[in-house]
C-alpha cells in the first residue's frame, strides 16, 4: 500500500509542473511593467503647502523628535508677521527607514509621504534631501487643511478672527 | 600516406565538429534549463540579455571570466586547481565513442559518424564515469573546507550505490548485441529500440543516470541547501565555470548514452538520422530538467538503501532472465 502512494507521489509532481509550464508565468516585469503603489504606500518624503502656498511647516521639531533615526534636522526662524518657518530642512533618506512616524507626528499636515518607490542612487551624499527638494507646489494629499485658518496667532488673521476661534477677552470686563 | 593523412584530417574535423557543438549546446543547456525551470514554477527566467535571453551564456562567460579567482588558505593548491578540469574533460573524452549518424561516404569512402569506434565502447563510457567523480573526490578533499569534504565524501558514496546497477542494466543490452561497440548496439536496434525489449533495464538505468548526473533527486554532492554548494564551494571564477559546464556536459554525453543505448540512437522513421539523435538527446535533457522542476531532494542514506536494497537485485535478477531468456530463443 505504501509502494503504491511512493509512485504516486512521485508521478503527482511531474503533472502539477507540466500544468504549471502551461500556464502565463505571474512574474511582473519590472521595468517596463511599473507596479502601481496604494495610495498609502510609505515612499520617499515631501513638504507641502498650504492653500495659500505658503510652506505649511511651521519648524516644530515635532517630526526630527518622533524620527526613530533621527534623520530629520533643521533650523527654526520666524518671519516678519510672526510666522515660524524652518530657515533650512534636512533629510538624510540614506539613514530613513520610511516608518512614517513624523507625518503622523506633523501637527500642520506639512511632512507627508508619497507613492516614489524608485529611490536609489549612486552615491549616498546624493539622498541628502534639502529643503528645497523637499518642497512641493501644493497640499499633497490633503490640499484643504489651513493650520492657520485654525489655530493661527495672528498671522493669517488678527487674533480671535480664524475660524473656530472667539476674540481675545478683556480681563477686567470679567470683574463683578 | 595519403589515406593516413585523410584519416588523420577527417578525425580532426570530427573532434573540432563535436567539441564546438557540445560545448555550445552545454552553454545553451544551462540557458534552457533556466528557462524551463523559471516556466515550471510560473517565472520567465532569464530574458534580459538579447532577445529572449539568448546572450545569456555569453554573459555568464564574460562574468565569469573576469571574476577574481580566490584559493582558500590551506588549499592543496595543485590538486584544488586541477579538480575542475579532471570533470569537464572526462566528460568530454566520453563523447569520443558516441555515434551519432550511420557511417556516410565521402570522397569514395565510408567515414563512420563517431570519433573512434572502439570495440569496447561500453566499458569505455563506465570507466571514463567512474574516472569524473575524481573532480568531484579531489576539488572537495583539496578545497580544506567541511563542507566541500562533505560534498565529496556524499560523491563517493553516490558512485559506490549507483556504479554497480548502472553497470548491470547495460549487461542486457550488450547480452542482446552480443558486442560492446555503441555502434553495433544502435544497429541491433534498427526495428525496436531496446528500451521497449527491457523495459526494467532501461528504467534502472535512467534512475542510475540520474545519480551519475549529480542532479536533483540525487544531486547530494552539492545540495545547496545543507552544504552551501557542496564540492564546488570554495571555487569561483572560471574553476567553477569550469565544473559547472562539465556537470552539463556530463547531461549531455548521460543522454546521448540513454539514447544510444535503449532509444535507438538514429533510428527514427521519415526524419535524418542525425535530427533524430540529436532530438532524442535533447528530449532526454529535457526529462532531465523537467525532473529537476518537479522532485524534492532525497537523503543520502535513502539513496544508498535504494541502490543497494532495490536497484542491485533488481538488476541481477533482470540479467539472469535475459539471459535465460536468450538462452531459450537460443539467439
Ligand atoms: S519616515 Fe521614519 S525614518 Fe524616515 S524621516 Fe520619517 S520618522 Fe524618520
Ligand atoms: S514638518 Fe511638521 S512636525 Fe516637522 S517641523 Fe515642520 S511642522 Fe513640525
Amino acid at each position: 500500500m505504501s509502494l503504491w502512494r511512493d509512485i504516486q507521489g512521485t508521478l503527482q509532481p511531474f503533472w502539477v509542473t507540466l500544468r504549471n509550464m502551461m500556464r502565463k508565468p505571474v512574474t511582473r516585469q519590472y521595468p517596463e511593467e511599473k507596479t502601481v503603489p496604494s495610495f498609502r504606500y510609505r515612499g520617499r518624503l515631501v513638504l507641502t503647502r498650504d492653500p495659500q502656498g505658503e510652506e505649511r511647516c511651521v519648524a516644530c521639531h515635532m517630526c526630527s523628535a518622533a524620527c526613530p533615526v533621527d534623520c530629520i534636522s533643521m533650523q527654526a526662524a520666524e518671519a516678519e508677521d510672526g510666522r515660524r518657518y524652518a530657515a533650512w530642512f534636512r533629510i538624510n533618506f540614506a539613514r530613513c527607514i520610511f516608518c512614517g512616524l513624523c507625518t503622523e507626528a506633523c501637527p500642520t499636515l506639512a511632512i507627508q509621504m508619497t507613492t516614489d518607490y524608485e529611490f536609489a542612487k549612486r552615491d549616498p551624499l546624493h539622498f541628502v534631501y534639502e529643503k528645497d527638494d523637499l518642497l512641493i507646489h501644493d497640499g499633497g494629499k490633503d490640499l484643504h487643511y489651513d493650520f492657520y485658518r485654525h489655530a493661527g496667532i495672528g498671522v493669517a488673521n488678527p487674533r480671535g478672527k480664524n475660524a473656530d476661534e472667539y476674540g481675545p477677552v478683556d480681563p477686567r470686563s470679567l470683574l463683578p | 600516406m595519403m589515406d593516413m593523412l585523410l584519416t588523420l584530417a577527417l578525425i580532426l574535423v570530427k573532434l573540432l565538429l563535436i567539441f564546438g557543438v557540445v560545448l555550445t549546446l552545454a552553454a545553451y543547456l544551462v540557458l534552457a534549463e533556466r528557462k524551463i525551470l523559471g516556466r515550471l514554477q510560473l517565472r520567465h527566467g532569464p530574458n534580459r540579455v538579447g532577445p529572449f535571453g539568448l546572450l545569456q551564456p555569453l554573459a555568464d562567460v564574460i562574468k565569469l571570466l573576469t571574476k577574481e579567482d580566490t584559493i582558500p588558505a590551506g588549499a592543496d593548491r595543485p590538486i584544488f586547481l586541477l579538480a575542475p578540469g579532471l570533470t569537464a574533460i572526462t566528460a568530454l573524452l566520453a563523447f569520443a565513442v558516441v555515434p551519432f549518424s550511420p557511417p556516410i561516404t565521402l570522397f569514395g569512402r565510408t567515414v563512420p559518424m563517431v570519433v573512434c569506434d572502439l570495440n569496447i565502447g561500453v566499458l569505455y563510457f563506465l570507466g571514463l564515469s567512474s574516472l569524473a567523480v575524481y573532480g568531484v573526490a579531489l576539488g572537495g578533499w583539496a578545497s580544506n573546507s567541511k563542507y566541500a569534504l562533505l560534498g565529496s565524501i556524499r560523491g563517493l558514496a553516490q558512485l559506490i550505490s549507483y556504479e554497480l546497477s548502472m553497470g548491470l542494466a547495460i549487461v542486457p543490452v550488450v547480452l542482446a548485441t552480443r558486442s560492446f561497440s555503441l555502434t553495433d548496439i544502435v544497429m541491433a536496434q534498427a526495428n525496436i529500440p531496446f528500451a521497449l525489449v527491457h523495459p526494467l533495464a532501461f528504467l534502472i538505468f535512467f534512475i542510475s543516470m540520474l545519480a551519475e548526473s549529480k542532479r536533483v533527486p540525487f544531486d547530494l554532492p552539492e545540495a545547496e541547501a545543507e552544504l552551501v554548494a557542496g564540492f564546488h564551494t570554495e571555487y569561483s571564477g572560471m574553476r567553477f565555470g569550469l565544473f559547472f559546464v562539465g556537470e552539463y556536459i556530463n547531461l549531455i554525453i548521460l543522454s546521448a548514452m540513454i539514447t544510444v543505448l535503449f532509444l535507438g540512437g538514429w533510428h527514427g522513421p521519415l526524419l535524418p538520422p542525425l535530427v533524430w539523435f540529436v532530438g532524442k538527446v535533447l528530449f532526454i535533457c529535457f526529462i532531465f530538467i523537467w525532473i529537476r522542476g518537479s522532485l524534492p531532494r532525497l537523503r543520502y542514506d535513502q539513496l544508498m538503501h535504494f541502490g543497494w536494497k532495490v536497484l542491485v537485485p533488481l538488476a541481477l535478477l533482470n540479467v539472469l532472465v535475459t539471459g535465460a531468456v536468450l538462452l531459450w530463443l537460443g539467439v
